[in-house]
């Protein structure tokens, strides 16, 4: 028996919040089928099964916040004897694990599993505190002495609530959303700032050639038709990245680089009022730049709707980041672990431009691309550059 | 089709786009991008929407006329 439990859906989740259940007990799921939606600080998540069965009990409740790694359900095999009670508060390793998650022997049960009557509570091990990791981080974060709290929840435990509590001195006081996910996004980039050695490399393109093919295309296509800059340059990253695979895969602790063989682009979509998701572009180095296009909008809608799914939360293997039409010329970013490099692409300016020994105004723009020194060095770098810089200047190149 | 009748469907398709904006908000000279942080793709998507509704095709060049609610109510009465 498999036990399905809360995903982690980014380097910069904690918690999530399970919202509807898409199945029930009995109902047979296959590896890739969206079973849940959690509500995240990045808005609702459909989340997909990764193993093959049948599900045999739902084991959250609606509306409860939830610790990545909390079981959500257990799910047999077709076939499989079901053991008269089922211990599901050890929980396997998540399926989609991409990197190693807090430790799941302090998430918090799923303390109200309708099958199981509550387990009598364990002792603590030797002093050691039982806390939910959001607890503990918020209590880093704010210096609360957890020794000195009484846990809320399950079996005693430290619980998010708990050290609210002890920081507000009265009933937990609600951080709205956006401040969640500001802190979220805080604690992945540090993380990422203190882990990875990022290195940078600048170059500055003529687009001139690229935005004339893009207006003659688009003066004549019906708006669905249309292209924009965005989709020519989530292509020539996901080309770049499918030649020069020391910038396309994930970093883990435990294993080191590992390079993926598809190309998932995440494509750093801004939200209203601050803040950012990055859904990935699952494979995006088999699209023309229609499909490109077309796989954009339909990211950028979800994400506006709240419909991502958890595969294209987890599974980047890079990242591109514009800054749009307007703003500052170049941006070094910050790698979104676990990923190992991200693509920094300023705004278009004009400027003046060598071209056959005459200067000319040009359209240029210029891309910065932070890497990961443990995977990648300077020669590897200017090559994806290189090859980004071909894709964006031949457009109509399939 | 009056300009009130234009201005509803632009607003429900605006709102479509984005749907997290506060609809009470909106007043006719906010600047889709400069204020209500639509993204080049929103913009795209909403010129898609008005296209399918009013049978209005709205060129690149025509974008900046419809980029606050005031100025679309005019450009679209014209065009429709």
């Amino acid at each position: 028996m498999g036990v399905f439990v809360m995903p982690s859906l980014g380097a910069d989740m904690e918690v999530g919040k399970l919202v509807e259940w898409l199945v029930k007990p009995g109902d047979s799921v296959h590896r890739g089928d969206v079973v849940a939606v959690v509500e995240t600080q990045k808005g609702a998540i459909e989340i997909e099964i990764f193993q093959d069965g049948v599900v045999h009990d739902l084991l959250a409740d609606l509306g409860r916040e939830l610790p990545v790694g909390a079981p959500l359900a257990t799910v047999v095999a077709e076939g499989e004897a079901v053991p008269e009670t089922a211990e599901t508060t050890t929980p396997e390793a998540p399926a989609p694990a991409t990197e190693p998650e807090p430790e799941p022997a302090h998430a918090e049960p799923a303390a109200t599993a309708p099958a199981s009557p509550p387990p009598a509570a364990p002792p603590a091990a030797d002093g050691a505190l039982r806390v939910s990791p959001a607890a503990r981080q918020l209590a880093a974060e704010k210096g609360v002495d957890l020794s000195a709290l009484k846990g809320s929840g399950p079996g005693g435990a430290i619980v998010l609530s708990d050290v609210e509590d002890a920081t507000a001195g009265k009933p937990a006081k609600k951080t709205s959303p956006m401040e969640e996910m500001h802190k979220a996004i805080a604690a992945a980039m540090t993380r990422s700032k203190r882990t990875i050695p990022h290195f940078y490399l600048t170059e500055t393109i003529d687009i001139d050639d690229a935005i004339g093919f893009l207006d003659t295309h688009n003066e004549t296509a019906p708006p669905d038709e249309r292209f924009l800059l965005g989709a020519v340059l989530v292509r020539a990253t996901a080309l770049a990245a499918a030649k020069v695979k020391e910038l396309n895969g994930h970093y883990l602790d435990d294993k080191g680089f590992v390079p993926s063989d598809m190309v998932n682009p995440g494509v750093a979509i801004a939200l209203r009022g601050g803040g950012l998701v990055a859904p990935a572009l699952m494979d995006a180095g088999a699209m023309s730049l229609a499909e490109t296009m077309a796989g954009m909008r339909d990211l950028v809608t979800r994400a506006r709707a709240g419909r991502l799914r958890g595969s294209e939360m987890t599974q980047g293997t890079i990242t591109v980041s514009s800054l749009g039409e307007t703003g500052a010329e170049a941006m070094s970013g910050v790698i979104f672990p676990p990923q190992v490099a991200l693509v920094g692409i300023g705004a278009p300016k004009l400027r003046p431009w060598v071209v056959d020994g005459a200067v000319v105004p040009r359209r240029v723009l210029t891309v910065t691309v932070s890497a990961d020194h443990r995977v990648s060095d300077g020669r590897q770098v200017a090559r994806f550059i290189a090859e980004f810089a071909r894709s964006v200047q031949t457009p109509e190149e399939p | 089709m009056t300009s009130t009748d234009i201005r509803a469907v632009y607003l429900e398709e605006l709102l479509r786009v984005a749907p997290d904006l506060d609809a009470d908000s909106i007043g006719d000279d906010d600047h889709i991008q400069d204020d209500l942080e639509l993204d080049s793709m929103d913009v795209l998507n909403l010129v898609a929407a008005l296209h399918e509704r009013l049978g209005v095709d709205i060129p690149e060049k025509d974008y900046p006329e419809i980029a606050t609610p005031g100025r679309a109510v005019g450009y679209l009465s014209k065009a429709a």
